[in-house]
């Protein structure tokens, strides 16, 4: 199977150089030829399991607990104005 | 090196307690073997010095006290994908380099409560994507029994920590062997308990469904311990389930007569180390000798395993790594590594329109019959035994170019991951002056089994007293 | 067809509307939807109500607000949706720096509510769907440092959201106006938000598109959506641009492109907004951090139960119960305060009539904030007119009461006035009508001279 790198590459939001986009297209095609063998499974019939606890209804009660302070929540960032995280403007695109 | 270093969780403890030693001392003899040995090993990115000295401090005053809690003043190292308030959290990519997490997960703070002393962060492969620990942003970690091969990984840092005395125990992670793995290449007794077992809170996920929380240790009972601190429901991840916690000390020492052992047929396969084959096949002679019922059985859907993993995983993994980038946290995603661009891109791909159905449901269809397999096999047989590897570590750098073949060095482990069972890997002996392990499997929540079985075998054997070092 | 260069022409071409709304409620629980964080961000410091969870921080992971969770469940029964008995959580998945997971927890194909249905000016509108899911951050962008920059504020990141998604049953925007008031009053009845407009509580997005085949079934290839609606007005104004933009465009024989475009209220009209990313390929799959929800019947029957009476319901008994006017149980029933101003008024004084007491409360513009209804009430009695009883009537009535209590008569006399309110209540007693109480007042005072 063929894969389209460069459209796969934008969904996932990853720049990537030529010899990148040559190199997975081939590997990626041949990690594919062998996950194809999936394929000859009888799975007619059977359910899928996306989680294996069986655990049902998990949730928590409407109750705030203290967040983390401006300074906290920012200290990784190394983009930031007025305790807003900083990105270069988004609508500059725009045509 | 002084003989603190050959301590186990439990000699350590009687050693703190009688007040042979203070937890200084023993703090300080694990910092100067990393002193001596993580040049050359490569097994910690970030060694913890002044936190351990104050909590090792404390854990003194504490005992002096006449206080005591389960790790009192034991030193432990963390994979560095578990997140440490204040401390460096990185999961062995440049992506995070430089993140200090304002948190700690909640292993981390269990940890800290039974009084452990944190003593560094260890290396891993980037985000747990690997089998070798070449994979690593921060360089590749050796194999303490021969430096110029791979200790196995993801967890190979951890792993390595303990195998070479640097820590008492240490924590990791298995997603699909990333504990099992590094543990029989080491001569490590290593942990993958049940999924949910053991919180996921604050540890940088790898794949959501399939990320179990262990540990390595230098034998069966300090597992034991450990899990007694780590095990139990975390209100902060709705995966874990509210089963109750046993004290796992408890039943080590239980006959072991009349347990009935699967030893699955599609584990021996063509293609496998006959060294290797004949060291795990002696292991089970020893269960038989001692009263326990083998028997043979099939989990016939096995050698779709690596396949099924190979879906659900990258698509897992392409959906959290999404959140990395670069806003309010570490580095612009262009600082991704190779394999770790290679997963999103799968997993992005099996995800995607026109593909989801082929591929990630299927998995999910496959995934059932997978977890089928062993209810059935755990109807006749208590527990299971089977190779954690079908081969001894490679060399460094022998299978860098082959995703693929790198990928199917997970064939015995990745399935206990998609079902979610427990595994328990335990030194075998050597093969080559290699270390070589096996896996013990049994079903959901039934640790206290491995630890028995696990347990019953190493007090015959006692592996766990050879180290690298010894002379 | 009849090509034309007037593009008025088109309006006339035989054609068919077709409407259908997505709305984003957000929920006034006091916690985020996954994390612990107060959801009550509005006019908040930046960045001050976050966490690890709600910022996306490597290994932090959600678990669901049960409230939030049954709150979206009774907003579907509002809507008379079926509840199915399993539901579950998915990962949206796409990039944008207000996500910061770079996946929005929602719903994909097993919501919570399926297939509902709701009466809006006597045309039957589909629901298709209502889920949940959290919000997203806000973005404000602005120039700093000569540069032009997106800041991002995370107090809205997690904040419960319920999507609430239509059948395109709607052929105009006087329906579509009609339904989202109503889809307001119904949130607020159930108290389970604000749904204020201005504050981003409540967000619209119609599609539109235009079929020229009346009678055919199918919908036409495109449709346009139309963001950045912030008020009901608005939306009619939008929905009327776009019906004639797009009827101008079928009529050159052309087809409008398939696109989002946003109301800009300054230009009267819509604009195309920025193509976002390349095709919507979201990648959605179960969202393995929570587990599935399993509802019994016994839970689902619990919440049916504690559904408060809800505006239909309620319009209607008021129109039957206290024999008002439509006109008037509408205007009652529009707000749940008011309705209950009202029912707390008529259950205090049997001698004034609902019907009085709605009249007074439309038409005098009663601010329920400030009168208390038992103020209400006297307000009512002391603006009454005597119609039906006589002067000789009522000094009839006087006599009576002043000889059956002497003390008035001693009282008064000794300069005591406010005897002359006891009198008064006792007149209305034995009347049993609300009258003109100055008027009474004054024929008291006389007899007394």
């Amino acid at each position: 199977m063929k894969v389209d790198v460069l459209h796969i590459a934008k969904l996932a939001n990853l720049t990537l150089s030529k010899e990148e986009i040559a190199k997975y297209e081939e590997q990626l095609s041949s990690i594919l030829s062998y996950i194809d063998k999936l394929q000859k499974v009888d799975t007619k019939n059977v359910p899928e399991t996306s989680q294996v606890t069986g655990l049902e209804n998990v949730t928590s009660d409407d109750q705030t607990f203290p967040s983390l302070s401006q300074d906290d929540a920012l200290s990784n960032s190394q983009n930031k104005h007025n305790g807003l995280f900083k990105v270069k403007g988004i609508l500059n695109d725009q045509p | 090196m002084t003989s603190h270093n050959n301590l186990t969780i439990k000699k350590a403890r009687e050693g703190l307690l009688k007040k042979d030693f203070s937890a200084v001392e023993l703090l300080n003899a694990y910092l100067e073997q990393i002193e001596r040995k993580n040049s050359e090993l490569n097994a910690f990115i970030t060694v913890c010095k002044s936190e351990a000295l104050e909590q090792a401090k404390h854990a003194d005053k504490l005992l002096s006290e006449g206080q005591d809690l389960p790790l009192l003043g034991i030193p432990i190292a963390l994979k560095d994908i578990y997140s440490t308030k204040g401390i460096q959290t990185t999961a062995g990519s440049n992506v995070l380099k430089g993140y200090i997490p304002p948190f700690d997960a909640t292993v981390v703070a269990r940890l800290k409560e039974a009084g452990a002393v944190i003593i560094g962060k260890t290396n891993l492969d980037a985000w747990a994507h690997g089998s070798s620990g070449e994979n690593s942003d921060f360089g590749p970690t050796k194999n303490p029994w021969n430096t110029d091969f791979v200790p196995g990984g993801s967890s190979s840092g951890s792993a390595v920590s303990v195998s070479a005395q640097m820590a008492i125990a240490a924590t990791g992670t298995d997603t699909g062997g990333s504990i099992r793995l590094p543990a029989s290449f080491t001569n490590t007794v290593g942990l993958k308990p049940t999924y949910g077992r053991v919180s996921r809170y604050g540890i940088v996920a790898m794949a959501s469904s399939l990320d179990s929380i262990g540990h390595f240790t230098k034998n069966v009972e300090d597992s034991a311990l450990f899990l007694n601190v780590t095990a139990g429901n975390d209100p902060l991840d709705g995966t874990t389930p509210t089963v109750e916690v046993p004290d796992y000390t408890k039943k080590l020492d239980k006959d072991i007569k009349g347990i009935r052992i699967g030893i699955p047929k599609e584990y021996f396969i063509a293609g496998m180390d006959p060294k290797v084959r004949e060291n795990i096949e002696k292991a089970i002679k020893f269960y038989e000798e001692n009263g326990c019922k083998i028997e043979q059985i099939s989990l016939p859907h096995t050698e779709y395993a690596i396949a099924t993993y190979y879906i659900i995983q990258p698509a897992e993994v392409s959906s959290n790594l999404a959140r990395y980038d670069g806003i309010r946290y570490g580095n612009k995603r262009k600082t991704f590594g190779e394999e770790a661009k290679r997963r999103i891109m799968l997993g992005t791909f099996t995800l995607s329109v026109g593909y989801y159905d082929a591929y990630y449901k299927k998995a999910l269809k496959v995934r059932t019959l997978l977890i089928k397999d062993f209810e059935e096999a755990f109807k006749k047989v208590d527990a299971i035994i089977a190779p954690v590897s079908p081969t001894l570590p490679w060399k460094i750098g022998e299978k860098a170019n082959d995703p693929l073949s790198m990928y199917l060095s997970d064939v015995f482990t990745v399935t206990a991951n998609i079902t979610g069972h427990p595994g328990l890997s335990i030194p075998t002996g050597f093969v080559d002056g290699f270390p070589v392990g096996m896996q013990i499997i049994g079903p959901h929540f039934k640790e206290e089994l491995l630890f028995n079985l696990g347990h019953r075998y190493e007090q015959e054997h006692k592996w766990f007293e050879r180290n690298p070092y010894e002379t | 067809m009849n090509r034309s260069t007037n593009g008025l022409k088109g309006i006339l071409m035989k054609h068919r509307v077709i409407i259908g709304l997505e709305v984003h409620v957000e929920l006034k629980t006091r916690r985020k939807m996954f994390c612990n964080c107060s959801a009550q961000y509005f006019g908040q410091e930046p960045n001050t109500h976050t966490c690890p969870v709600c910022l996306g921080l490597p290994g932090a992971l959600p678990v669901a607000n049960r409230k939030a969770i049954q709150w979206c469940t009774q907003i579907g029964m509002a809507l008379n949706c079926s509840i199915p008995s399993f539901s579950k959580f998915d990962r949206k998945n796409y990039f944008y720096p207000d996500l910061p997971k770079g996946y929005q927890i929602s719903q994909y194909d097993e919501p919570f509510c399926l297939k509902g249905e709701i009466a809006v000016n006597g045309a039957k509108i589909g629901i298709t769907r209502v889920h949940m899911e959290e919000d997203t951050g806000k973005l404000l962008h602005e120039t700093v440092d000569g540069e032009k920059v997106s800041l991002i504020d995370f107090n809205r990141s997690g904040v419960p959201l319920v999507e609430i998604v239509t059948e395109p049953d709607f052929d105009n925007a006087k329906n579509v106006k009609a339904y989202l008031q109503k889809l307001q009053q119904i949130v607020r009845y159930l108290g389970v938000s604000d749904a204020d407009m201005e504050k981003g509580q409540m967000r619209l997005e119609p599609n539109i598109s235009i079929s020229l085949d009346e009678n055919s079934k199918s919908l036409p290839k495109y449709k346009v959506e139309v963001k950045n609606i912030n008020s009901f007005s608005f939306v009619e104004k939008a929905i009327n641009f776009e019906i004639k933009r797009q009827l101008e465009i079928l009529e050159r024989g052309e087809t409008p492109v398939q696109e989002t475009r946003g109301w800009d209220e300054t230009k009267q009209k819509t604009v195309t907004q920025r193509v976002k990313e390349e095709a919507n390929d979201y990648r959605y799959f179960p969202e393995p951090d929570i587990p599935p929800i399993k509802w019994n019947e016994k839970e689902l029957a619990k919440l049916n139960e504690s559904l408060p009476e809800l505006p239909d319901e309620k319009l209607n008994r008021f129109i039957k119960q206290y024999r008002l006017s439509d006109y008037n149980a509408e205007i009652l029933t529009r707000e749940i305060d008011l309705a209950d101003y009202f029912e707390e008024a008529v259950k205090l004084d049997k001698a004034v009539t609902p019907k009085q007491i709605a009249n007074h409360i439309i038409n005098k513009k009663v601010n329920i904030n400030n009168v208390f209804p038992a103020k209400l009430i006297a307000e009512i009695l002391s603006s009454s007119k005597i119609e039906d009883v006589s002067r000789e009537d009522l000094i009839k009535i006087i006599k009576e009461v002043l000889a059956k209590n002497p003390k008035i008569r001693a009282d008064y006399a000794l300069g005591n006035e406010s005897v002359l309110q006891f009198a008064i209540g006792q007149v209305m007693y034995v009347l049993r009508k609300k009258i003109d109480v100055n008027h009474l007042r004054n024929l008291i005072v006389e007899e007394l001279k």
